[in-house]
């Protein structure tokens, strides 16, 4: 029993349910809670209740929602718990570029509390005191993180941060009266949300491919700045994990055509307490509060894409701004020049708690040491994976890693015809969470991305590590083993192909049962 | 089971060891001959076939007779189905063609031959894109994008496309220079067609993550951009290659894949058109050239597009250039800059250094351009 002393390997097997979707399990009348009858004073006095809403606002038929009782839908939720390989599961060094560090549970307690978890985000700022006064230290925490002025929690994750920056950009421009300026620049291991935001919110991208020795092209940047340019949205570290040691110049060359820098600091857990976006001359930036700060990453609901800006910018931050006037903290509309709202309401408070308290456990010295942990942690894996036969490290070579390395199996598959899909299959069979891949497009071949974060330690590593290395001898030894992984995981093979076809993607279960009945009576081509 | 044709070019390579820079015709050959060469194909099949001896692979092999495919089988140990009606000696050009055209009877589900450029033309005039084909390098000119990088590579493609490993086919560019001009020190590189060949998918993202945009949306996105900047009465001249097409395509136009079309307005002014026409059609007129990549080793111009010539280019300049290709197509160069080669040194150094290339919607990036 337990994991091999000598391997670090386990002999894992996943629980298998083959449960149906919720939907598919309801019974009509079924319910899991009866809610009690109108007791009849109650009813004298306000009728059945129902009768009191509009006419237009009361639904014809009851919401189609599925009919389950209180046991099922336990059992439910729990078996699907156990066919997911969640952060909390396993050693997540898999995700790179999504810092999925530990997120410690005591925050749960907090964001828990009546105190914040019953509030209504529309009652008087009277009745908030206590939620707008952590917005209000957090964004002096973060003040003093990155050295710019202002900073705003409302975006709802770190892409639309970085749209928020480019509205802002826009802002500048325009009350300048310098409105010819149609263009951003970025670079291709930027995270693809500096492209992309950009794009959304109106503007042409130019990106920078990278150069021989694989940092960003200074020359190519120079080459392409002009007087049509708005900006640069840069990451550093980069995707690959490297750090641009010249980005100062590449900030110097935008200023000199009169363009804004913002900086993409959600890779900032190697650098936390050791480089800030102020001393590097950045005009904006932004940080994922989530995965930098805890709270793990997902999506745009449980996450906030916090915006800093510099000096003047801060008139163009979104609405409402969180002010105190030394007695009262407000949440502040009046702001004519802002670029408005991004998002509902103030963002997602919760994961601005967790921050705030995360930032307190830790202390100034304490986020520095995360940096230093973290960098450690990943050199330290840099250095176990590099000596595992099939795995390359390209772009940089010899150069330090930060927080995070862009691996490439390319040996392997040339050598054995395994590939990066099919080692990422077979870690499951480890009880490791399949890794993250690459943002495209995939200029290292056959890549995957790892990012250890502080949070796990040495023995953590050995196993991971232990498993990869286990891989690569299968594939040597039997390629077919590993081609036809996982072997004991819920899920053989994933079919891929439509994941990225609007017409074939379905979000909820009508969705799904429309697309499916056309997809049936669709003449077999 | 699986049908895998085998076309060798028995004398391809012969020529370049003695320095003659090709092996096209019975006179250069016999030169070669004369001066020491011996054939280099057959080494170079069976470091390619060695993917699959002793693999047991389920696959039939079908292929010519003698030195033009079966010997080098047997050499490994396979066992091929031999098209009898084809010679086993002193064969020439034209067996080739009419080898491969058997091979497209027979439907074959890979046809894998050996040679260089000529042999590709030649397949490629048999098959064009009814087949899917794998080129196994052994000639002495391989400006052809069908070619795996060395023999070994093309076996161990064939090997994992069969397997059905492989998924995704593209089509790569068939090129032939000029061997007489060629010997005199003149490039003279043509475009004659493309053949379909499966892609080395080390960069190819098969499990995507949503909102990839795929190629065709990428190209879809190039070619808006590039109609969307056409102005009035402005003439645009678009080169040849299946990105450029995206833009006819895109304009609902009847273009020409391997020659430059002219278009002005949106409206078809002419199709493949020479340079000299190419001269009168936008003489005195507000020009724009439109391109993209040719082959393998990344040349813009001079390879496949010479009816663009310097003259017209040094009317239209850098800015008049639209160079158009997918981020993949630059990252698959590897840090290797574009090249142009006009036949005019100083004109090849006025385009060169930083270009912006169109790489989609509103989307560019900036890539380095040298010269040869
Ligand atoms: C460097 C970088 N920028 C931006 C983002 C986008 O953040 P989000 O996924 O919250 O939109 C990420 C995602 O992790 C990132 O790694």
């Amino acid at each position: 029993m337990g994991r091999n002393k000598a391997t670090l390997l386990r002999k894992f097997h996943q629980a298998r349910w083959d449960e149906e979707i919720i939907c598919e399990m309801s019974v009509p009348g079924e319910r899991g809670i009866l809610v009690p009858r109108v007791e009849r004073e109650i009813e004298a006095e306000v009728g059945d209740g129902v009768s009191m809403i509009p006419e237009g606002l009361r639904r014809e038929k009851p919401a189609a929602l599925p009919e389950v009782n209180q046991v099922r839908v336990l059992r439910h939720y729990l078996r699907l718990s156990q066919e997911t390989m969640g952060a909390d599961m396993t050693v997540d060094a898999s995700e790179g570029t999504c810092t999925m560090k530990y997120s410690p549970k005591v925050h749960e307690q907090l964001v828990g509390n009546p105190g914040l978890r019953d509030i209504h985000p529309l009652q008087d700022e009277d009745t908030l005191q206590g939620i707008l006064e952590v917005y209000f230290r957090l964004e002096e925490f973060l003040k003093e993180i990155s050295g710019l002025d202002h900073f705003s929690f409302q975006p709802g994750g770190g892409a639309q941060g970085v749209y928020a920056n480019a509205c802002m950009v826009r802002a500048w421009h325009e009350a300048r009266k310098d409105e010819n300026r149609s263009e951003i620049i970025t670079t291709l291991f930027s995270h693809p949300c500096d492209a992309a935001s950009p794009a959304t919110a109106g503007y042409k991208v130019v990106t920078l491919m990278p150069d021989e020795s694989g940092y960003p092209d200074l020359e190519a940047m120079k080459a392409a700045l002009s007087e049509r340019t708005a900006g640069i949205f840069i990451t550093n570290p980069e995707d690959t994990g490297i750090y641009n040691p010249r980005i100062d110049e590449f900030v110097k060359a935008a200023h000199e055509v009169g363009a804004l820098c913002a900086y993409d600091q959600a890779n900032a857990n190697g650098i936390l307490g050791i480089t800030r976006a102020k001393e590097a001359g950045f005009d904006l930036c932004h940080f994922n509060i989530h995965k930098t700060f805890s709270s793990p990453h997902a999506c745009m609901g449980h996450s906030t894409g916090a915006v800093g800006v510099a000096g003047e910018l801060g008139r163009f931050l979104p609405v409402p701004r969180v002010t105190y006037n030394g007695t009262k903290y407000r949440l502040e509309y009046d702001r004519p020049e802002s670029i408005g709202r991004v998002r509902c309401f103030f963002g997602n408070a919760s994961t601005i708690l967790r921050a705030y308290a995360w930032i307190l456990q830790h202390g100034a010295d304490g986020l520095r040491e995360v940096a230093e942990c973290s960098v450690l942690n990943n050199n330290y894996l840099l250095k176990k994976l590099s000596e595992i036969p099939g795995v390359v490290i390209q772009y940089a070579e010899g150069k330090r890693r930060l927080e995070q390395v862009r691996y490439s199996w390319d040996k392997l598959k040339q050598d054995t015809g395994v590939g990066t899909e099919d080692v990422m299959r077979r870690m499951a069979d480890f009880g490791l969470q399949h890794y993250w891949m690459s943002h495209p497009p995939w200029i290292v071949p056959e890549p995957f991305t790892l990012e250890p974060c502080e949070s796990y330690s040495k023995d953590d590593l050995d196993e991971y590590v232990a498993v990869l290395r286990q891989i690569s001898r299968e594939a040597y030894q039997d390629p077919q083993l590993v081609k036809n992984a996982p072997h004991n995981s819920v899920v053989h093979r994933v079919p891929s192909p439509g994941i990225d076809e609007p017409e074939r993607i379905a979000v909820t279960w009508r969705q799904y049962q429309r697309k499916k009945r056309a997809d049936s009576v669709k003449p077999q081509s | 089971m699986k049908t895998l044709g085998l076309i060798v070019n028995p004398v391809a390579g012969m020529g370049g060891r003695v320095g003659l820079k090709g092996s096209d015709g019975p006179e250069v050959l016999r030169l070669a001959r004369e001066r020491g060469a011996t054939p280099e194909a057959p080494r170079r099949v069976s470091q390619a076939l060695a993917a699959f001896a002793g693999t047991g692979d389920p696959v039939q092999w079908i292929t010519c007779p003698g030195e033009m495919g079966e010997d080098v089988c047997r050499g490994v140990g396979l066992a091929p189905l031999v098209l009898s009606s084809i010679r086993g000696r002193e064969t020439t050009w034209e067996d080739t063609e009419r080898a491969a055209g058997l091979l497209l009877e027979r439907g074959v589900d890979l046809l894998l031959f050996a040679g260089g450029d000529g042999t590709a033309r030649n397949v490629c005039t048999a098959v064009g894109s009814r087949l899917v084909t794998l080129g196994i390098p052994a000639g002495v000119k391989i400006h052809s994008a069908v070619y795996a990088v060395t023999p070994r590579d093309a076996g161990e493609l064939a090997r994992r496309f069969l397997q059905g490993g492989l998924r995704s086919v593209r089509e790569g560019e068939v090129m032939d220079i000029d061997e007489e001009s060629y010997r005199q020190g003149v490039v003279d590189a043509r475009l004659y067609g493309y053949l379909r060949v499966p892609v080395e998918d080390r960069y190819v993202q098969r499990m995507k993550a949503g909102g990839v945009a795929s190629e065709a949306q990428a190209l879809a996105g190039m070619a808006e951009e590039v109609v969307d900047s056409m102005q009035e009465s402005e003439v645009f001249a678009i080169g040849p290659g299946t990105t450029t097409r995206a833009i006819m395509e895109r304009l609902g136009l009847p273009g020409t894949l391997l020659g430059v079309d002219v278009v002005c307005n949106r409206r078809l002014v002419a199709r493949d058109v020479s340079e000299r026409e190419l001269m009168d059609l936008t003489a005195g007129r507000r020009v724009k050239i439109v391109i993209t990549v040719i082959g393998g080793q990344g040349y813009i111009l001079g390879r496949g597009n010479q009816q663009i010539g310097p003259t017209l280019l040094r009317q239209v300049g850098k800015q008049g250039l639209l160079v158009i290709a997918t981020k993949e197509k630059l990252a698959s160069l590897g840090g290797r800059p574009l090249l142009v080669d006009t036949g005019d040194e100083a004109l090849n150094r006025q385009l060169s250094g930083y270009l912006r290339v169109i790489t989609g919607y509103e989307d560019y990036a900036i890539y380095k351009v040298g010269h040869s």
